[in-house]
């Protein structure tokens, strides 16, 4: 089974990367561009195959590593 | 007293904070490789700076979890002193030993030079020798420290006099000007709640011996010697 995670900032949490980012859209000339957050993505493979265990490994995976919640939420898409 | 520095692949100043150490207390600081589940006795803890693991996903989210971490915590949990500096302070907060985040710059510039910091205390094993609201210069290096944390856990910090530094001007005053990454509230350093963790991301062991440029952060060293023998 394949398992993706996302992990974005959230709300209220300021985010200098992605105003970077932002500013550079607009400096390559692409108007109208808001709120632009910066987060990551992260894939792997997992052995389990019923999907409310390998949903509940990859939860306690994001509690303990993968986001830091003070400042992250984080979404699990399992496949396969 | 007795100290030990953890040194991880990717720490770069464990040794400056061994030779710091080593003048204050006048015998050597034990090194502990990320990899000992286990060692002696010990009444300070310190984390050094640098890059631990590279900081990848986060900074020093992997120290958090290596395998002398646990030891750590588990020590932190007794009451035994855990000084963080830099990466240091990042691996405390992800543990969860303090509370709060080190985030990008807000100018997303590694900031590397003298800073002003005020020290908000002098009732901690870490700060008895300085003055309460003494100004002094110490060498920052990062390029995450930014400290985060929502209005609740700052309130609380607050009213628990946890915030151990502000960053300030020459003459203590704590200003935006002064403030060179952004930190919520101007905030250097934080203590757990008993003060016996500290966080900081000034570099103390950098200005601890006047050959150097300056002695304001031998204090420290000093202090804790004199505190924990």
């Amino acid at each position: 089974m394949k398992a993706r995670v996302h992990v974005t900032l959230k709300n209220g949490v300021l985010d200098p990367q992605g105003k970077a980012i932002e500013q550079a859209l607009g400096a390559l000339g692409f108007g109208g561009v808001e709120e632009v957050r910066q987060g990551k993505v992260i894939e792997f493979s997992l052995q389990e195959s019923d999907p409310a265990k390998a949903r509940a490994d990859v939860e306690a995976m994001c509690q303990k590593l993968l986001a830091n919640t003070v400042i992250e939420n984080y979404a699990i898409e399992l496949d396969g | 007293m007795k100290a030990a520095v953890i040194v991880f692949p990717g720490s770069n100043c464990d040794r400056d904070v061994q030779v710091a150490l080593r003048q204050s207390m006048g015998r050597e600081p034990l090194m502990v490789w990320h990899k000992e589940t286990d060692f002696d006795a010990v009444d300070l803890i310190v984390l050094p700076g640098g890059f631990s693991y590279g900081d990848y996903l986060r900074c020093g989210a992997m120290a958090a979890n290596s395998p002398v971490m646990k030891e750590v915590v588990a020590r932190a949990a007794k009451g035994v002193a855990v000084l963080g500096i830099c990466n240091g302070f990042q691996m405390l907060t992800e543990t969860g030993l303090l509370p709060g985040v080190l985030m990008r710059n807000a100018d997303l510039r590694f900031v590397c030079r003298d800073v002003g910091i005020k020290v908000e205390t002098s009732q901690s094993v870490f700060t008895s020798r300085y003055e309460q609201g003494e100004a002094i210069r110490i060498p920052v290096a990062h390029h995450d420290g930014n400290y985060f944390a929502d209005e609740d856990t700052l309130s609380a910090l607050e009213d628990r006099g946890q915030i151990a530094f502000r960053y300030c001007d020459a003459d203590g005053t704590v200003t935006p000007q002064a403030n060179p990454n952004g930190s919520q509230r101007n905030i250097a350093g934080v203590y757990n709640e008993a003060k016996t963790v500290l966080g900081l991301m000034p570099h103390p062991e950098r200005l601890a011996d006047p050959k150097l440029g300056g002695n304001d952060g031998r204090p420290i060293f000093d202090g804790l010697v004199e505190a924990l023998s």
